[in-house]
């Protein structure tokens, strides 16, 4: 409500510069909620599992797509970026190359399930659930051009980035669902009802030590809601080429799974508001397969295209671009019209461009700074150069 | 000064280098809630080689876990936890199993808080027995001091006898960075005069010290672990030649305390480095390198001379397993040769 009062106020103090349908915005009556009917999940080792309705209301309408947007905005500027060469390294995106889709329903969708004092790991595609988890786009981009204003001062990038609760950001495919599984213990340790999303991919799903992971927080019955997000490639290879069995809900076995629409934001919702209810309760770990479609190539060095055909890649994205759903339903339910969707894009563009003018502009970290960080809550040493000779100061 | 002590004199307490680890880790369990212990065996079987013993009877379930064969598995899990705010003890059976958690030690517990910009702390304790046992074989065998010792961001101790071990297990779990903690299987079960201090709660040895266990004038020896008693062996008996060994324990292996090295061999101008791992890239090769970059190199009046485990994989029978490892004859040789006797 506070929200769209503020808009109201911000389109009436514009009135008189702006176009005559701005001024309509401010004086129809939007629905406050909408009721949608949402895509049944597979079930593995479940009775029942999450509605197969859900109610939106318009303000969580207007931030989901907000946030949508300035994900995929944000990584359509990092892909620019990459390009121009300001970005070096790795770049993992979320989003997809001369199409925007995806992701982004990912990120969204399990944010709104959970709480801020929840817990959340991913691997190196990290950029979107940074933003989701709390960061700023700044930050989030600096840190990708490598500047001191970045979230980890420049000194992580793309695959290094942390915020409360969220651990990253992993370099290394499937480490990270053990480590989830442990904040997950911590969780269950401290008592606070926490849960633990533990985010990894069709190609990590193949790693041993996700299955120790699963056994472990089985047999602990750890708050641990491990997360498949199947966007049906790993890196050149796709899902039927690397596992013998593609049904990645049903692979924690003894752990009970559901199969999730991933390119809606609300399936993606309730299935992990669903997730949370069943670990808090302490029955234990429970996974959910996101599915997805990558129309990115793996990484900024890999177009995507000697692996599979633009036709498939064509057809994806003509039928499930998240953020046009998001926005055909709530227009379409009179929760939002087109021309304030449209305002929030604008608004999302011009944080983007800001973000990236200060990635560009702001300094790379300053030398002196090269070895601090070693150790924590330590008094400060020295640490070796590239020769005997220099010496860089490590501070805590 | 000697009157009084001996009217007031009392037995030192003996005390063996297992029941320090162990006397040191209930203390910090006691101390912080945080902390607790997971590994294979460690709760209900008081640990495989009974480091661990009464620990799951006093504190449970929760800060006591056993866990299944699953190294990579649970050793993520602990850094997880440390990650969340947990101070965990993760044990390896032995070191040779971290191997297959070496990942999750290198690239998840000591580069996190580097590649954090220093938001991500890893409060967390590896450790277990390390080196060569008696007869164990090959793959058993190995000693991880130079693997572990070699990544920045990492600290790692090798207590020599029970005063280390105490004071070294506590300094690890109170430290806020991932400490890896090389114990020795053949020390567990030695016993060492325990002095009054190590006996307090509060009793802590710092990590990156190292300590001169005895002093000497003609040549320094330095070491760490089991081999530490080995070189105040030889420097027991070569002092009835009148040769005065300098015997320093390393105590820490990264942060290295050269400082330490580097006084004593100005004083004695002569260096044997002594370890029970491989040759070459190992702690012996980094101290000499390091001395050659320092003051103490004009201070040599020999070149440094390493004294090391033999350059194979560790063999079995009881013959080919003693020549594999540095005996008290191979250091008063290698001393020897040192100062040209």
């Amino acid at each position: 409500m506070r929200k769209m009062l503020a808009a109201v106020s911000r389109v009436l103090a514009g009135a008189a510069q702006k176009p005559a349908s701005r001024v309509l915005v401010a004086s129809r009556n939007f629905a406050n909620d909408a009721t949608f009917e949402i895509k049944k999940c597979d079930l593995h080792r479940l009775e029942e599992g999450p509605p197969v309705t859900t109610v939106l209301t318009r303000e969580d309408g207007l931030k989901y797509y907000r946030m949508m947007q300035t994900v995929r905005r944000m990584e359509l500027k990092a892909d620019q970026l990459y390009k121009q060469k300001i970005i070096r390294g790795f770049c993992h995106l979320c989003d997809g190359q001369f199409l925007p889709l995806i992701q982004e329903a990912c990120c969204v969708g399990l944010e709104a399930g959970i709480n801020p004092t929840d817990h959340l790991i991913t691997a190196y595609r990290a950029h979107g659930f940074t933003f989701t988890r709390g960061l700023s786009v700044r930050e989030i981009l600096a840190e990708l051009t490598g500047r001191r204003g970045g979230c980890a001062k420049g000194k992580g990038g793309s695959m290094h980035m942390y915020a409360k609760n969220f651990y990253g950001g992993n370099g290394i495919v499937g480490a990270q669902v053990p480590l989830g599984a442990g904040i997950a213990l911590a969780c269950k340790y401290n008592g606070k009802d926490e849960v633990c999303l533990t985010l990894y991919g069709d190609g990590a799903a193949n790693q041993g030590q996700i299955f120790e992971a699963y056994n472990m927080a089985a047999l602990w019955k750890l708050p641990c809601i491990f997360i498949c997000e199947n966007n049906r490639y790993g890196m050149g290879t796709s899902v039927e080429r690397a596992a013998a069995s593609t049904d990645y809900y049903k692979r924690g076995d003894f752990i009970p799974g559901l199969r999730v629409d991933g390119m809606d934001i609300l399936c993606v919702r309730e299935a992990t508001r669903f997730a949370a209810a069943y670990c808090r309760s302490g029955k234990g770990p429970i996974l959910m397969e996101l599915q997805t479609y990558r129309y990115h190539g793996h990484s900024m060095s890999d177009p995507g295209v000697s692996y599979r055909t633009r036709e498939e890649i064509q057809e994806v994205r003509s039928k499930s671009d998240p953020i046009m759903l998001l926005k055909d339903r709530m227009v379409n339910s009179n929760l939002a019209s087109v021309e304030e969707l449209k305002e929030i894009d604008v608004e999302v563009r011009k944080e983007i461009e800001d973000a990236a003018q200060f990635a560009t502009a702001d300094p790379e970290p300053p030398l002196e700074e090269l070895g601090y960080h070693i150790y924590s809550s330590d008094p400060p040493f020295e640490v070796r150069g590239a020769n005997q000779w220099i010496k860089f100061k490590s501070v805590s | 000064m000697a009157a009084v002590s001996g009217l007031v004199r009392r037995p030192l307490q003996q005390m063996t280098v297992r029941d320090a680890i162990n006397q040191g880790m209930d203390e910090e369990l006691e101390r912080d809630e945080k902390v607790f212990l997971l590994g294979e065996e460690v709760a209900q079987y008081d640990g495989a080689y009974k480091v661990s013993r009464g620990l799951w009877k006093k504190y449970g379930d929760k800060r006591i876990i056993d866990t299944p064969i699953s190294e990579m598995g649970f050793a993520g899990i602990a850094v997880g936890a440390a990650m969340a705010g947990l101070r965990p003890i993760c044990e390896f059976m032995t070191f040779n199993f971290s191997m297959q958690a070496i990942d999750q030690v290198i690239n998840s517990a000591a580069k996190t808080y580097y590649m954090s910009g220093g938001l991500q702390p890893v409060p967390i304790v590896f450790r277990g027995p390390n080196g060569a046992s008696a007869g164990v074989a090959a793959q058993h065998s190995q000693c991880f001091a130079a693997w572990y010792g070699h990544c920045p961001g990492l600290k790692v101790v090798s207590p020599w006898n029970s005063e280390d071990a105490k004071g070294l297990i506590k300094s690890a779990i109170r430290d806020n960075n991932p400490v890896v903690v090389l114990e020795n299987e053949l020390m567990y079960g030695v016993p060492f005069e325990f002095p009054a201090e190590a006996q307090s709660k509060d009793f802590l040895v710092p990590i990156g010290k190292a300590k001169v266990e005895r002093q000497g004038t003609h040549i320094t020896v330095v070491s760490h672990s089991r081999p530490v008693g080995h070189c105040l062996e030889a420097a027991t008996v070569l002092s009835k030649e009148g040769i005065e060994c300098e015997v320093i324990n390393m105590r820490t292996i990264r942060p290295m305390d050269i400082d330490t090295i580097e006084a004593s061999v100005m004083k004695t101008n002569h260096l044997i480095t002594v370890e029970g791992g491989w040759p070459q890239f190992g702690v012996g090769a980094e101290i000499c390198a390091r001395i050659m970059e320092g003051p103490a190199f004009n201070f040599l009046d020999a070149p440094a001379v390493r004294v090391t485990g033999a350059d194979v994989p560790m063999p079995y029978a009881k013959i080919l397993e003693d020549n594999s490892v540095p005996q008290v004859k191979d250091i008063i040789f290698a001393i020897k040769k040192t100062l040209n006797i």
